[in-house]
Order: structure tokens, then sequence, then C-alpha cells
């Protein structure tokens, strides 16, 4: 059987590499996929906990997290046709009107 | 009746309310002027019906206070709205409402026509109201507060022409100057009233003058306040050095002038000090101040009066000179002769001023004497009125002048000493030859104004039956103050009245040692006989050789010159005081304190933010990922710190 510890590791990665997705890319999209890479590591860490505890509540978790993330991929996509329709890009550093 | 007393004071205000309010809507000047002279002829009445009451009463029951509640209540101040009846407050008070009746009816005849009718009766109202609070109040906060709205009302009234030129300026000028300087006096006024509640611990007068009368203070309390309640009354009683107010306030109407700034709000100074007569008599040297700036007032401005050509600013530098009579009165602590000049010179004056506006009605507004001449065949009513007042002022036996004058010339002789006396004299021959030069300009000899244009006329009777009653006034006046020596052992009727209310001050003055009757025949058939002489010279100098006058002129052009700009105090009040204030304003006030460090602090703060924000603002960088980074670093932070303690 293979150890927890493994599972729990490779949801940290998947983890970290959505945050540094999020916090390098320059593609709208991309940082979009970097978020729903974040959202799949805690589903993994969801139903290895679920599995090693003999709870099913966590597992039920995971179809709610698979819910919410479709609705709001539907959203995101529709905010970045949006934007890119007003400012003809999709580079979040040149969609910078919050600035001062 | 005495327990009535409040409605003269109630009666005025509502004259006041009624005219200001629908006076616009009325549009009638019969019933604005019924409802204006009515309040103040009731208010008469009540106070007549006061004065017979208290006079069938012994005379250690005269004294009355009536409360009607209780004003202010702060600490151990307890300040009422009571009025006092007593010989002084009712005899101030049958000389405001008497006069100031026949005043206002007078006045219906002098503004007819004037678009402001409704306004100038409510303000006289108003100014009865506030002169009815300043003499029969209990407590000097209530007299402060008719202090006060006398002022108020002397401003509105000066200013009432407010379109109307006024010498150099306008009449709103003048009315700014009479309430800034009153304002001074006001401001010591107001010290001596603190002074007063720290060391009697009330203001309540029968309190303080009986504590006064009781406890052992040292005199240099006394002298403050007594001189700082000096500073107030030489501002509202227009005495040296405060004076310069009065002369200027004859930009307002006439009876203004007659009822405000000749018979009533001016003696309001004098009718202070007597009422703290107690306060005053402790403090001898300030008695002697009072006595000396009366008599210096007295002279100079007798002497500026001899030249001036204006019809009114000759009568405003007469009453400039007959209050500093009253204040010398006062301060030979001949109090009660003080209060009787009050009395009568507020006939004769006042009779002079209304005589004034009927010649200034007659002759179309024009003021200068030297453009009038042989107007008594027009105006034979005005003329004879107008002789009475005249020769009342000069102190001829036995109009009413000759007996409240003469008895302050005794009391300064027997009093002081011989120099007061003398001074006295001059002033008084100044005063008659300066009234006769008016007169005889006025109304006797050639005419020098222009017979096309202008049609002199005698005004309508509104107008000269308050003449008529005045000069009846000023003939039988004296009578009920008639000296001791002509009396015998009744005694003067005037003192015995007022006796017991300065009965405690006699007691704290020092007099010098007796005098003779024969000294005080005397001195009073010399002071007659130079004002007659005075009279008979005025008539040959402007009647028969005018020459005379001219030559003098000529020959002592500089005291003419200096005469004429009236010593010029008003140019040197501008150059010591108005100018300096005026620049320090402008260039440390302005410039420096204002602009500099208000404005430099209040910019200064905005700056200030708006440099730390501006090194704060580089935060926002309005890239997305920045605020992940941020809110990443702080999750992580927070993750830390929960975990280590668990």
């Amino acid at each position: 059987m293979i150890p927890i510890e493994f599972y729990l590791i490779l949801s940290a990665f998947m983890f970290i590499s959505g945050v540094v997705g999020v916090l390098t890319r320059k593609n709208a999209i991309i940082v979009f996929m970097s978020i729903e890479l974040m959202l799949n590591a805690a589903n993994l860490s969801f139903v290895t906990f679920s599995s090693f505890l003999g709870n099913n509540i966590g597992q039920l978790f995971v179809f709610f997290v698979m819910t919410v993330a479709a609705a709001e991929s539907a959203v995101g996509l529709a905010i970045i046709i949006a934007l890119f329709r007003n400012k003809l890009t999709i580079n979040i550093d040149e969609i910078n009107i919050l600035k001062w | 009746m005495i327990q009535l007393i409040y409605l003269t004071v109630l009666l005025p205000l509502t004259g006041f309310l009624i005219n200001g309010i629908f006076g616009s809507k009325i549009k009638n000047e019969k019933i604005t002027g019924l409802i204006g002279s009515g309040a103040i002829g009731i208010s008469f009445l009540i106070v007549v019906a006061a004065f017979f009451e208290t006079l069938a009463l012994p005379a250690e029951q005269r004294q009355h206070i009536v409360t009607l509640f209780n004003w202010l209540s702060v600490g151990s101040l307890n300040v009422s709205i009571a009025y006092q009846v007593d010989q002084l407050s009712l005899t101030m008070a049958l000389i405001v409402t008497g006069v100031g009746f026949i005043i206002h009816v007078y006045s219906i005849g002098y503004m007819h026509g004037d678009k402001s009718f409704w306004r100038f009766f409510a303000y006289l109202n108003l100014f009865i109201f506030a002169m009815m609070n300043l003499i029969l109040a209990d407590n000097f906060v209530l007299l402060f507060l008719g202090w006060e709205g006398v002022g108020l009302c002397s401003y509105l009234l000066i200013g009432f022409w407010y379109d109307r030129k006024f010498e150099k300026s306008t009449t709103s000028d003048a009315a700014k100057k009479a309430f800034v300087v009153n304002r001074i006096g006001d401001f010591g006024f107001l010290l001596g009233m603190f002074l007063i509640f720290l060391t009697f611990n009330s203001l309540n007068f029968n309190e303080v003058f009986a504590r006064a009368n009781a406890l052992n203070i040292s005199t240099t309390v006394y002298s403050f306040i007594a001189l700082f309640l000096f500073i107030g009354a030489t501002g509202k009683s227009a005495q040296i050095p405060l004076f310069v107010w009065l002369p200027d306030a004859m930009a307002g109407p006439t009876p203004v002038s007659a009822l405000i700034h000749a018979a009533t709000m001016v003696t309001a100074g004098v009718y202070m000090v007597a009422r703290c007569s107690i306060i005053f008599a402790s403090a001898p040297v300030i008695m002697t101040v009072v006595a000396v700036i009366g008599l210096l007032t007295a002279l100079f401005a007798a002497t500026i009066g001899l030249v001036q050509n204006d019809i009114k600013k000759v009568l405003a530098y007469s009453t400039v000179s007959q209050l500093g009579y009253m204040f010398l009165a006062m301060g030979v602590g001949a109090f009660s002769a003080g209060i009787f000049h009050v009395m009568t010179h507020a006939f004769f004056k006042a009779l002079l001023f209304l005589g004034a506006g009927s010649v200034i009605h007659g002759m179309h507004d024009e003021q200068n004497i030297q453009k009038y001449g042989g107007l008594k065949e027009y105006m034979p009513t005005t003329y004879k009125t107008f002789l009475v007042a005249a020769i009342a002022i000069s102190g001829i036996p036995p109009l009413s002048g000759f007996f409240s004058k003469d008895e302050i010339l005794w009391s300064a002789y027997a009093n002081a000493g011989f120099i007061y006396w003398f001074i006295g004299v001059v002033t008084a021959l100044l005063t008659a030859f300066y009234m006769f030069r008016l007169l005889n300009l006025t109304f006797e000899g050639k005419h020098r104004f222009d017979a096309h244009h202008v049609h002199p006329h005698e005004s309508p009777s509104l107008m000269t039956i308050p003449l008529i009653i005045l000069a009846v006034l000023s003939i039988l006046g004296g009578f009920i103050g008639i000296p001791e020596i002509f009396s015998g052992e009744h005694g003067n009727n005037f003192h015995g009245w007022l006796e017991p209310i300065f009965a405690n001050a006699q007691i704290r003055l020092a007099h010098y040692g007796s005098h003779t009757h024969f000294e005080e025949i005397l001195l009073m058939v010399l002071s007659v006989i130079g004002a007659a002489a005075s009279i008979f010279f005025a008539r040959y100098v402007y009647l028969k050789n005018q020459k005379v006058a001219e030559h003098a002129a000529s020959k002592y052009k500089g005291i003419y010159k200096i005469l004429f700009n009236k010593y010029f105090v008003d140019e040197a009040y501008d150059k010591i005081i108005v100018q300096p204030i005026f620049k320090t304003s402008e260039s440390l006030l302005w410039k420096i304190t204002d602009v500099k460090l208000i404005d430099g602090l209040v910019n200064g703060t905005a700056s200030l933010i708006d440099f730390v924000s501006g090194k704060v603002r580089k935060i926002q960088t309005g890239v997305a990922q920045t605020y992940a980074v941020v809110m990443m670093l702080g999750i992580v932070a927070a993750l830390f710190w929960i975990i280590y303690s668990l």
C-alpha cells in the first residue's frame, strides 16, 4: 500500500506549481489554469484523507469543489473574453488599471 | 401702580414688536405713530401714578422691588428680572417717558412722508424699552442689558438714513464710530462689574451697596471699581476722552438727537454714577478725577461750540459741555444737583434740538447757520420756544437752567474750591455766548438764504405743540428745586426727595468748611451778571457789528482754526490709535499671522499628508500578481503562526 505521505507530497507539489504559475505567468489563461491546478491539489488532499480515515464526507466535498470550479471557469473565461475585447490583450501586466 | 411698573417696560417692547413686524404692512402713518406714541404715553401715565403713590408714602418706605422672574442662576450669582422703584429711578423714568412721549409725538410730524416711517417708530420704542430697563434695573446685569440696548438703538438710529451722505463719509460710518467708541467704555464697565462681583459676591444693587456701606474694604479696590465704572460712563455720556462719537451722532434724524443724544441715553452715565454713589464716595481720588474730567469736558466742548456752523453740531457740543457739568456735580459729591441738571437739561436741550429740527424742516434740510438769518418772521413759535430754551441754558433766573446750574457751581465752590467754580462760570459764559450766537444767526438779522428757492415755513402743529410743552417745562422745571437759601425752612424739595438715596454716600464724603449765605448769593449774582453780559455781547457781535466776529476770526487765525477743527482730536485719534491698528492689522495680523501662520498650518497639514501618501501609494502597483504575492505571503505567515501556536 502506498503510504499517505506520497499522496500529500504530490498534492503539495501540485499546489506549489499552481501558486508559482499564478504568481509568475503573464498570460491570463495560464494563470487561470494554475488556479484550477491548485483546486485539484486540494481535491487530491480531500480524497486522500477521506480514503485513509474512512470518512466519506471528504469525497462529498470534492464534488462540491468540482461543481464550483466548473461554474467559476465559465465565469472566468467569460471575463477573459470581455477583457480581450476591450484591451486586445490578455497579458495581465498590461491590465493594471487598479494602479494609483 | 408701583406693582405694575413692569408695564412701562413691556409696553414699549410691544410697540416695537407691532411696528417692527407689521409696520411695513400697515403702511399708515397715523396708526404706526399712534401705536408708537401711545405705548410711551401709557407708560408715562403709569410712571406718574407710581410717582404720586410713592410720594404719599413716608420717606423710608419709598423703595419697592418688583420681581418678575429669575433670569440667571449660576453658582453664587443670582440675577432676576426685577425692577427697582425708588426716588432716583422714578425721577429718571419720569424724564425718559415724559420727554420721550413728547418727542414721539413730534416725530410723527417730523418723519412725515419718510419711506421708513414705521422702522423709525419701531427703533424709538425699542430704545425706550432698553432705557427703562437701564434705569429701573435692580442689578448691574439688567442695567447692562439696558446699557447695551440703548447703545444698539443709538447705532440703529444714527444710521437710520443709511443711504445719505454725512460730512466726508456716510451716516453708517458715524453710526459705527458711535458703536465702537461706546464699546471701549463698555469694556471698562464690564471690568467694573467683574470687580464688584469679586469684591461683594453679588451684583444686586441693594446687596452690593449695603455691603459697600458695612464692610471695610481698602480704598484701592473702591478706586478701581469706581474708575472702571467711570470709564464706562465716559463712553456712554461722551466725556473726555471718549466724547468724539457724539458730534458725529448728529447724522441721525433730529428727534433722535433730541431723545437719545441730549435728553436720555447720554445721561445714563450720570445716572449710573449717581446709583453707585456709595462706591464713588468711598474712592476720593476717583471723585476728583470725575470732577476734573467733567470740568475739562465742559470747558473744552464749550470752546469748540463757539465757532461751529452746523446748527446741530453746536447743540451737540453744548450737550457734551452740559454733561461735563453733570459729572462735575457727581465729582464734588452734589449727586442730587447732578440729577437735577439731568432733568432740566432734558427739557431745554430736547427743546433746542426739536427747535433745530423745526428749522431744518422749514429750511429744506439746510443745517448751516450761516445760510439762515431772519427766520423769526417765518417761524414765530419755533423762535419763541427756542429763545426760552436759550435763556434757560444760559442760566438766567428764574428759568430751569439757572437753578440746576447754579447749584452745581455752588457745590463746586463749597466742596472743591474756587478754581472749579471759576472754570464752571467761564464755561457758563461761553455757553450763553454760543447759544445766542446760534439764535441770532438763525432767527435775527438779514436773510442769508436764497429767497427764490427756499421758502421757510412754520412747522405743523404736531411739531409746535411739543415745542410749547417743553418750553413751559423749561420755564417751570426749576421751581421744584429752589435752593435752600430762597425756600427757607422746607429746604430744597428736590434734594429732600432724593436725599435717602445718597444719604450713605454723603456720610462718607469729606466736606470742606461751611460757607455763608452771603458767599452763595454773591457767586450767584456774579454768574448771572456774567451770563447776561455774555448774551448782550453775542447780540452786539452778531447783530449790530458783524465785523467784530470776522475781525476776531482773522486776528486770532490760529486759535480759530484749532477751535473750528475741534482741537484736531479726531485727527489725533486717527493718527495715534486708528491708523496704527489698521497698519498692524494689515502687516502683522493679516500678512504674517493669518497668511503665513494660520494658513501655513492648514496648508502645511495638507502638504504633509500629500507628501506621505505620495510615498505610500507606490504600494499600489495595479498588477494583480503583486497583490497575489502579498496575499500568499500573508497566508503563509498566518499558517506559521497558527501551527506554532498549536
